[in-house]
């Protein structure tokens, strides 16, 4: 087994060794399992800094196994799979510092850091996927490590939310099993290639296909939280702040978004897509989503679970995105798949900060929040602003382009849709921001776990992250023609989509 | 290759002799041999093809011929690889001393020596007597040191067995006739030569009834619960992990060798035993849904697992099928063992049996839980277990041939498996204390679970040399 | 009709009965009879379909042997188990199924 072959498989080792050897240690040996954690973390960083250092100077990294005959499991290193890598590691960095300090003194650690890492390694093999059958092994994988997650404290209301995302997941990977089967069936295998490989079929098979296209999209909607599928999101929420942050910035609600990308230019290309008239029904759906994750944010009190729709009402915009036809459009959607993991982790940080520390967990109760805790409000507020698409934030960036793609693909009502739910986003998030400095603290705080000494209004290791990706935030939207910003790196990946065959 | 018949004899005798302690000692080392023969049985068939063995330098038609070509070979390596770390597990389980055990080692010697035996046998008579002794064998281990449930169950079980192997041997009696042969492979030229009469056909009939009957196969299923979910835990899991695959080895032989024109002639029988299947799978877990005791649920697990080799039948076409009904029978092997070896150790921590009690056991037992877990991945057929990749081949041969109602019945199939192995894991998961407190478990019997449940998953990535030892061998 | 085929008529008939025994009565020794019943009904199709041209062929008769022994073993499997649960409730017979769970 040459290096090449062996750099994908030790990214993915770098998440799952720790990770199995943490479910052995015993919950005293924090150290230990903080350190192992680091180490796997940081060595992944690596890893992929390899990765891309070597996929920029045009190696290829491929490696295949045979599972069945005819049937491989595959790794490949591509523009758009590193992408979500390189993403996913980052956050995973800052997710398990941030983990460590949520949990500081909670029981089942062991555990929860063990199923956190093999969640991690399943998010790395969907990204690096060469085929839709590796992509699917690693994406149950994805559903069966986050289950004990979801109801890592246990309490009725977990095991409820738990059983309600196993089943709506478990139907899900069914129907996506069943559309991959047959898609296999018809072609012999089922490798990602750009341009898609459909096409091959020929004319005849196209109503076989779009039936498939239904089964694929209707499989990874589950984990996308298109409408209706959406239900068991919110539910999640009564998972710890970190599960949360994991879940729906980097982990579950991406890999749906991110096959769904897979599916549309790698499995059947744009160009085909289009001609089978797939992609308006799909642009709908998207933005019918927008609307509702929106709509019902607007109604909750719980602010985890404002944040869960507004996670559902964003995470469409990214389908929405790959749906409008022409390079634009796809670029608007792949940056907003980093962007919006960015600035929603930070969302989610910041949200369990106000829980661990005050333990506020209602927005009527976050007054005067932004002068006990400062810097976790500021960070919401950069990211709540990014939400919204305030100019020098990066989701102003993503909603340009987006935006800008609608027009170029004579969808104007998609830009409708993009401008009322920034209108929304703006009334869901406005309310908060207001709350945290503008009203008058309260006299004493629901529950103050932790007291504020000078500056630091909280563990370091619960505010570190937050302030990372906040900064990451406005970073990318203010300066984002660097070399390697994230809408540089889109901008490659949509160019080679639409290049001439 | 009689060395894989004669030692379980022996050490089954030995056992007996004596006791349990050194009974299950003498076990140990007897299967550990018989795995590394037949490991080099396979490396043999691999390399040079199917092999037969006259017993006693007798062949056939008066002595017996032993032949071992790449199904046999897998039905062995099986056999040995579930039943040894299961007799290190039964070692620990037992009380000593145990009224249960004294009977438990002879007894598995028994099976193994039977199942092995029909493993090879090249002939159907000598596959009815080793039907028959597998059949005691197993109705004895159910019986041995039980109460009066466990007699009732035994005695169903028994008198089930025996109007099969009945009717199994009626069939080979027709044939006998007809023919004036009982081999296998002198058999299958002459069924497939010319037009059977109509005794031949009812001679199939009988012989597959018969076998069906002991597959607990749907309807003829209701011996299984009682027996397997009544009985000591290492004994539940010898049945439900390999006893009756060993009916289903049998049916698969003659569906592709002596009866295979006979089913290509009458396309019906297949689809009968699939609506069967099917019917199977619905019913078992349903019923495992709705269990209340553990081992209840894992024995109705058995009857709706069993139900997905039946769909195989009339895919056969496809090769991908029988590749399909192998790599199902393997990991539920394996995957079953575990569970119920899980269910053992879980059964002895809490000091009772259902699954309500099972409260908040996953912070104290949670290398039990996760074994119980991986188990229940390969019944789902989840990736990465072994039981996808079957559940792959089946649909992947079901579209094939454009039975897409299969297809949604194996789907609907894991959908159903997931409710009950998750009803066990939720009620495990909860953070409730524990009723009373737990009795020691010894790590023995975690361990072997949970090695049995690493198996199951790790075979899904060795896949491809197990069908390649499958075909090697020239497979019928 | 040869003399063989008579008896492997009987022998099916036999069997027939000797299954139908073995699943309607409810007494465990009589269904253990039946049992044999059905072992015996086996034994003659396979002699009396066994014969080749008037000369004795010595397979079916070994295999008639060794079925006998094996329907004996499982007999007496079957009539210790019915005295020990004779002995455990009281009652010949086997309890009403599925009333366990």
């Amino acid at each position: 087994m040459t290096a090449n072959e062996l750099l994908p498989l030790a990214v993915l080792a770098s998440s799952l060794v720790p990770g199995l050897v943490i479910f052995t240690l015993p919950e005293a040996w924090v150290g230990t399992r903080s350190a192992l954690n680091l180490f796997g973390a940081l060595a992944k960083l690596a890893l992929v800094g390899v990765l891309l250092a070597g996929v920029n100077e045009g190696q290829d990294y491929a490696v295949r196994y045979e599972a069945l005959p005819g049937l491989d499991i595959a790794f490949k290193a591509d523009g758009l799979g590193l992408l979500f890598v390189t993403l996913s590691a980052l956050l995973w960095l800052l997710t398990t510092l941030y983990a460590i300090g949520y949990l500081e003194g909670s029981p089942r650690r062991s555990r929860f850091f063990g199923f956190f890492s093999i969640c991690v390694t399943a998010t790395m093999g969907i990204a690096m996927a060469a085929n839709l059958f590796t992509f699917f092994v690693f994406y149950e994988l994805l559903t069966l490590s986050t289950f004990p997650l979801v109801v890592h404290r246990g309490t009725e209301q977990a095991m409820k939310a738990g059983t309600l995302y196993l089943a709506y997941t478990l139907a899900g990977g069914t129907v996506l099993l069943t559309g991959i089967v047959w898609l296999h069936h018809l072609l012999g295998h089922t490798e990602f290639a750009h341009g898609g490989i459909v096409a091959a079929l020929g004319p005849q098979a196209a109503g076989q296909l779009k039936v498939i296209f239904v089964l694929l999209i209707a499989g990874l909607a589950v984990k996308a939280a298109l409408v209706p599928l959406h239900g068991w999101l919110p539910r999640a929420m009564v998972a710890p702040a970190p599960v949360s942050a994991l879940l729906h910035a980097v982990a579950v609600v991406k890999a749906g978004a991110f096959g769904i990308i897979r599916i549309v230019y790698e499995i059947y290309g744009i160009e085909l897509a289009q001609s089978l008239e797939l992609l308006t029904p799909l642009a709908v759906v998207a933005a019918a989503t927008i609307l509702w994750g929106s709509l019902r944010a607007l109604f909750q009190d719980d602010l985890k679970r404002r944040l869960a729709f507004s996670t559902v009402s964003q995470v469409a915009y990214i389908v929405l995105g790959v749906t409008l036809f022409g390079p634009v459009g796809t670029v608007g959607g792949l940056v907003h798949l980093v962007h919006q993991g960015i600035m929603k982790v930070t969302l989610f940080f910041c949200a369990g900060n106000f829980a661990e520390t005050l333990g506020i967990h209602k927005v009527s109760e976050m007054d005067g929040a932004g002068r006990r805790m400062p810097v976790s409000a500021l960070a919401f507020s950069v990211a709540a602003l990014g939400m919204m698409g305030a100019p020098l934030t990066a989701g102003a960036i993503s909603k340009a382009w987006l935006v800008e793609g609608a027009y170029a693909a004579g969808m104007d009502w998609a830009a409708w849709v993009l401008w009322t739910s920034s209108l929304l986003n703006a009334a869901y998030f406005l309310p908060i921001l207001w709350r945290f400095w503008f009203r008058r603290t309260p006299a004493a705080w629901p529950h103050e776990r932790i007291a504020a000494r000078g500056w630091r209004e909280t563990s370091w290791l619960l505010l570190l992250p937050p302030l990372a990706t906040a900064l990451a935030t406005l970073v990318a939207g203010a300066f984002p023609h660097i070399e390697l910003s994230p809408l540089d790196w889109a901008r490659l990946i949509a160019e080679r989509e639409y290049a001439p065959r | 290759m009689a060395w894989l018949i004669v030692l379980p004899l022996g050490w089954a005798s030995l056992a007996f002799l004596l006791g349990p302690g050194r009974g299950a000692v003498a076990a140990i080392i007897g299967l550990a041999a018989q795995l590394w023969l037949v490991a080099d049985l396979a490396a043999a068939v691999s390399a040079a093809g199917a092999r037969t063995h006259a017993v006693g330098g007798w062949g056939a038609p008066l002595g017996i011929d032993l032949a071992a070509d790449g199904l046999s070979v897998v039905m062995l390596l099986l056999m040995q690889a579930v039943a040894l770390p299961l007799a290190v597990y039964a070692r620990a389980y037992f009380a000593p001393g145990a009224d249960e055990s004294r009977y438990f080692w002879p007894m598995t010697g028994f099976l193994v020596a039977a199942a092995n035996a029909l493993f090879l046998s090249a002939d159907l008579f000598n596959l009815y007597v080793a039907l028959e002794l597998l059949g005691l064998a197993a109705v004895g281990l159910v019986a041995a040191g039980g109460g009066a449930p466990q007699l009732a169950a035994a005695l169903r079980y028994l008198l089930a067995t025996l109007v099969g192997s009945g009717a199994y041997l009626l069939g080979v009696a027709a044939l006998y006739g007809t023919y004036g042969t009982v081999s296998i492979a002198t058999l299958t030229p002459l069924l497939a030569a010319g037009q059977a009469p109509a005794l031949v056909w009812i001679a199939g009939g009988a012989m597959l009834a018969g076998l069906a009957v002991k597959t607990a196969l749907f309807p003829f299923h209701f011996w299984l619960p009682p027996a397997h979910g009544g009985a000591p835990a290492p004994v539940s899991a010898l049945l439900s992990g390999l006893v009756v695959k060993a009916s289903f080895y049998l049916i698969l032989r003659l569906w592709l060798g002596p009866l295979g024109e006979l089913a290509a002639a009458a396309p019906g029988a297949g689809w009968l035993l699939a609506l069967l299947g099917s019917a199977a799978i619905l019913w078992g877990s349903f019923q495992a849904i709705r269990a209340a005791h553990l081992k209840m649920l894992i024995a109705y697990s058995t009857v709706a697992q069993l139900g997905y080799l039946f769909l195989i039948f009339p895919l056969l076409a496809a090769p991908s099928a029988a590749q399909a009904g192998v790599m199902h029978v393997f990991a539920h092997g394996f995957a079953k063992a575990a569970m119920f070896a899980a269910a053992g150790a879980l059964i002895r921590a809490t000091g009772q049996d259902t699954v309500a009690g099972l409260a908040g056991l996953a912070e104290r037992l949670p290398l039990t839980l996760f074994a119980f877990g991986l188990a229940g991945l390969t019944l789902m057929g989840l990736p990465p277990s072994a039981g996808f990749l079957a559940k792959w081949q089946l649909i992947e041969a079901a579209l094939a041939q454009g039975y897409w109602f299969v297809a949604v019945v194996v789907l609907a199939g894991g959908l159903l498996a997931a409710f009950y192995v998750l009803r066990v894991l939720r009620q495990a998961f909860l953070s409730a204390p524990a009723a009373g407190a737990l009795r020691p478990v010894p790590r023995t019997l975690e361990w072997t679970a949970f090695a049995l449940a690493a198996a199951s998953v790790l075979l899904g990535f060795r896949g491809v040399d197990l069908l390649a030892l499958l075909a090697a061998g020239g497979a019928p | 009709m040869t003399s063989g085929l008579i008896f492997a008529c009987a022998g099916a008939a036999v069997f027939a009965l000797g299954v139908a025994g073995v699943m309607l009565i409810a007494h465990l020794l009589r269904r253990v009879l039946a049992f044999n019943l059905m072992g015996s009904g086996a034994f003659l199709v396979l002699v009396g379909l066994g014969q080749r041209a008037g000369v004795p062929d010595p397979v079916p008769q070994a295999m008639v042997l060794t079925g006998i022994v094996v329907a004996v073993a499982a007999t007496a499997l079957a009539l210790a188990l019915m005295r020990r649960l004779h002995a455990a409730t009281g009652r010949a017979e086997l309890p009403p199924a599925g009333d366990d769970d």
